[in-house]
């Protein structure tokens, strides 16, 4: 960040700006937060209540803050007004059906939602994924994370107050929807992530238009950097606010991209990694300070890394089915249909009760664009799961905004959570 | 409360010259469909002929008359006017609630850009809005919220249920959601899981001409709403102009929607 | 993953604390004494299982005891997952908070308390957190009714309303007094009330 003594000061008004002796104000602030002495005024904490309408907020996130002055003295969140008993709901459908009710949970990354929950089915049916569809995962998996980031990238620009940032991000969030649009004929909540492989498998010109995107991505994610990173305000309210060391983090047990921005490089695709993700050479961006711009610093250059993470899979994507080849948990291709017996009846089984899955619970982990997602499934034997239950990202890193906005100022709550980048669909289900 | 879609028939004030004539032809083909007010056309006003089997008078004098005048001629052009600025210069609430919302940031983006129809204007505060686009799933917590938000908005106020999930209860029919038509009243539902940015243009689209055609639709009747204007009715018990002889439909014909989740995904074809 | 010997080896150093072990998909869950949870894991976290990844409440109706609370512990440094599992039953649900010694318990036990009943003591702040504060039922144990809007087709429209004259003519009150009658559970006092 440039000091102010190497911008350009060029008029007087920037010179008498200098002059301002601001110690007295911060003394005072100072002594109103020890408690020692002030006026009573100072002394007095006020309670705000942030939502769960407010433009800042990342969906309808209620925040209870109690201020002193313009200090954050505590901060109390309170959730759940887009709660939509999601897992409830889960439970009264069969297993496949359960696919596009688990995606709406953390709706900006719907292809990890359905990834873990389709993981986790796949151990306990013991089904092999053919490597094609694990590929094809990869694929769509690392775009939804491009795409997720564009959007916080987005958002918390507009919360910043750079609002043109948000409108480049949406036209590269355009390219990303058109390329899901191809391969499965939904923008959002796509339904692709089938048990045992994907839906179908991906059009002629897929591969061509992916090209063209991931030719443009890094380009673009460069101009963002340039703009924001040159940008003094931006700079002036990320850095240094908000602050929270990784062992805070782990004890609150946040992961993903604030863990990382903290120092440690935990990540579930490098540690523990499953879909394939070993064949694959990416880094992963780790930060220094763990103050709101390593945020933001670590989610830019996820982008780019995701941007590997494609070209690769594209480049190794071997041929063969798209789904397994056991007709008890996947459909049969359509045309099988008029020519065996066996694949209607499968089908009609499969699509009337169900496939049944053996008793047992899984809890399956993956890396989401915000940290751990994971799938807790448990099966009692029949064609519905007994429970489903999504340990999202969003709802235990929240744990950690109170412990990073504490004794800084509003204006650096908002940057942090926007930087915190809480999805309310995932932290509500 | 019917808007009427007359033309003008200038009767009483005497409009001569060159464009009374039209706006007589007009007026005839207009008024023939749409008076209601005792099933006269304009020749029949301006000739007092009788109407048939009926022992009313079939002009109007005095004070209708006067009111009559005060209605289809002096306010019609400038409510059309009003109308036509008001559709298309929504301020749209900043609102969204779900995956929806994911959609109607795209409908303000650049590839289908809301601005180009004059709506890029999304306001923070619902003193300042005039629509409010339920973008997602509605809880049973958040319910009360969205109701205090709407009657913070300042008449005259749209509401556009985005989504499968505000209209009926979408993917999930379960406890913890309420359809929107429960709590407020809602004058155009999108469908979609989410809906296209194209389809929440096109409910909007939809909004517009509705707004064009009739600012006030009867909505107040038709879900029971009665109570809910900021301006408190007359002792007559009206608040605006039209009140007797708007035959029109009767609220029982038109089922309520808060009764029937699901069954009206658009309720208002334009 | 420990593996199933490892899994037995962990589970004899918690002594009696542990009540079973299952080893499934390669991953161990042991099933513990509710009573000692925080030492479990007090145990388990010396052991190098620091992290708590999730915590989770499951209803395993109608066996009893029927509400389960699982904790997912991950050891970062070996990348080893382990799955520690507790029951209490419906009319006792009484489980020892661990938010003290695992912040990360907060929120999420919370979550428990709210859609399944299970109340944990010593929680610095237990109320519920997805549901209206004022709710009354748990949302999640599985003999509470989904709930929703009845779904009615099109061709069915004139016939329900008709079935249904005096009560829509009174408006919704008496409609959602029925419902909250005949389902009995769980019907929050504020909702849909427009308030």
């Amino acid at each position: 960040m440039t000091s102010s003594t190497d911008a350009p000061t060029a008029s007087d008004y920037r010179q008498g700006e200098q002059n301002i002796d601001l110690t007295s104000v911060h003394e005072q602030i100072e002594r109103a937060a020890v408690g020692a002495g002030g006026d009573d005024e100072h002394e007095e904490l006020l309670t705000l209540n942030f939502g769960p309408h407010h433009p800042a907020t990342h969906g309808v996130l209620r925040l209870l803050v109690t201020l002193q002055a313009e200090i954050v003295r505590d901060l109390k969140p309170v959730i759940g007004y887009v709660h939509t008993g999601i897992e409830k709901t889960a439970e009264d459908k069969s297993y496949w059906k359960v696919i596009p009710v688990v995606e709406r949970m953390d709706y900006l990354s719907y292809y990890f939602n359905a990834m873990a929950y389709v993981g986790a089915v796949e151990k306990l049916v013991e089904v092999e994924v053919p490597t094609r569809a694990q590929y094809l995962r990869v694929i769509h998996l690392e775009l939804n994370r491009i795409a997720s980031h564009l959007i916080w990238l987005g958002t918390s620009a507009l919360d910043l107050g750079a609002v043109s940032i948000f409108l480049y991000c949406l036209r590269e969030r355009e390219l990303i929807l058109d390329l899901f649009e191809m391969s499965s004929g939904q923008r959002m909540h796509t339904r692709y992530f089938q048990v045992g492989g994907v839906a179908e498998d991906i059009p002629p010109g897929f591969e061509a238009k992916v090209r063209e995107f991931l030719k443009v991505m890094p380009e673009r994610a460069d101009e963002y950097g340039a703009i924001l990173n040159s940008n003094e305000i931006v700079l002036q309210r990320l850095r240094g606010t908000c602050p929270l060391d990784a062992h805070t983090l782990l004890s609150l047990g946040v992961t993903g991209p604030l863990l990382r921005a903290a120092g440690n490089p935990w990540d579930l695709r490098k540690a523990d990694p499953y879909c394939c993700y070993d064949h694959f050479d990416f880094k992963i961006p780790v930060g220094t300070v763990g103050d709101n711009y390593d945020r933001f610093a670590v989610r830019l250059a996820e982008i780019y890394e995701s941007v590997k993470i494609v070209s690769q899979a594209l480049d190794g994507l071997p041929e063969g089915p798209y789904t397994t080849t056991d007709r008890k948990v996947a459909l049969p291709p359509r045309h099988e249909l008029a020519t065996s017996m066996e694949a209607l009846i499968h089908h009609f089984k499969l699509v009337t009760e169900g496939f049944r899955v053996p008793p047992g619970e899984v809890y399956n982990p993956i890396e989401g664009p915000r940290g751990e997602l994971a799938c807790y499934v448990r099966s009692d034997g029949s064609s519905k799961p007994a429970r489903v239950h999504m340990r999202d990202s969003s709802f235990v890193n929240l744990q950690a905004l109170r412990h990073m906005c504490q004794g800084s100022y509003i204006a650096d709550m908002i940057a942090t959570t926007a930087m915190l980048d809480p999805i309310l669909g995932g932290i509500d289900r | 409360m019917k808007r009427e879609r007359v033309g003008g028939p200038g009767t009483s004030t005497g409009n001569g010259g060159p464009g009374s004539a039209s706006r007589t032809g007009g007026a005839v083909a207009g008024a023939g469909k749409d008076l209601r007010v005792r099933e006269l056309n304009a020749h029949q006003l301006l000739r007092g002929a009788e109407m048939e089997g009926s022992n009313q008078p079939a002009h109007l004098e005095g004070e209708e008359l006067e009111r009559y005048v005060h209605e289809r001629v002096l306010l019609t052009t400038l409510d059309k006017t009003v109308a036509w600025a008001r559709s298309n210069s929504f301020f749209p609430l900043g609102f969204g609630l779900a995956c929806c919302a994911m959609e109607q940031f795209h409908a303000a983006g650049p590839r289908l850009d809301i601005a180009r129809f004059g709506f890029e204007a999304f306001r923070a505060s619902p003193r300042q809005a005039d629509l409010i686009i339920l973008a997602g799933r509605v809880s049973i917590k958040m319910a009360p919220i969205i109701r205090r938000l709407y009657d913070q908005m300042l008449e005259p106020k749209w509401a556009i249920s985005m989504g499968a999930c505000c209209s009926s209860m979408g993917v999930f029919n379960n406890y913890a959601l309420v359809p929107a038509d429960k709590f407020m009243p809602v004058d155009v539902h999108v469908p979609g899981c989410p809906p296209r940015p194209e389809a929440l243009m096109h409910g909007i689209m939809k909004l517009r001409k509705l707004v064009q055609d009739d600012p006030d639709a009867g909505w107040r009747e038709r879900y029971d709403a009665v109570g809910t204007e900021e301006h408190p009715l007359d002792a007559g018990g009206a608040q605006t102009f039209a009140g007797e002889g708007q035959a029109g439909r009767a609220p029982r014909d038109i089922p309520s929607p808060s009764a029937i989740p699901g069954a009206s995904l658009e309720k208002r074809d334009a | 993953m420990p593996d199933a010997p490892g899994l037995e080896l962990l589970a004899r150093e918690l002594g009696d604390a542990a009540l079973d072990t299952v080893y499934f998909r390669q991953k161990g869950t042991i099933l513990v004494d509710p009573a000692r949870i925080r030492d479990v894991l007090r145990t388990l976290r010396d052991k190098g299982f620091s992290f708590m990844a999730s915590v989770h409440g499951v209803d395993h109706y109608p066996e009893e005891p029927r509400l389960g609370v699982i904790y997912e512990l991950l050891d970062m440094s070996r990348v080893d997952r382990v799955a520690v599992k507790l029951r209490v039953p419906v009319d006792a649900p009484h489980v020892d908070s661990v938010t003290p010694e695992w912040p990360t318990a907060d929120h999420q036990e919370r979550e428990i308390y709210d859609m399944f009943g299970v109340v944990f003591d010593g929680h610095p702040d237990l109320r519920r957190i997805l549901m209206p504060e004022d709710y009354e039922g748990y949302p999640q144990r599985r003999d509470f009714p989904v709930g929703g809007e009845p779904v009615i087709f099109t061709r069915d429209e004139r016939k329900w309303l008709e079935a249904r004259e005096d009560e829509l003519s009174s408006g919704l009150a008496r409609t959602q007094a029925d419902m909250r009658a005949s389902q009995g559970q769980g019907r929050s006092r504020s909702a849909g009330s427009g308030r």
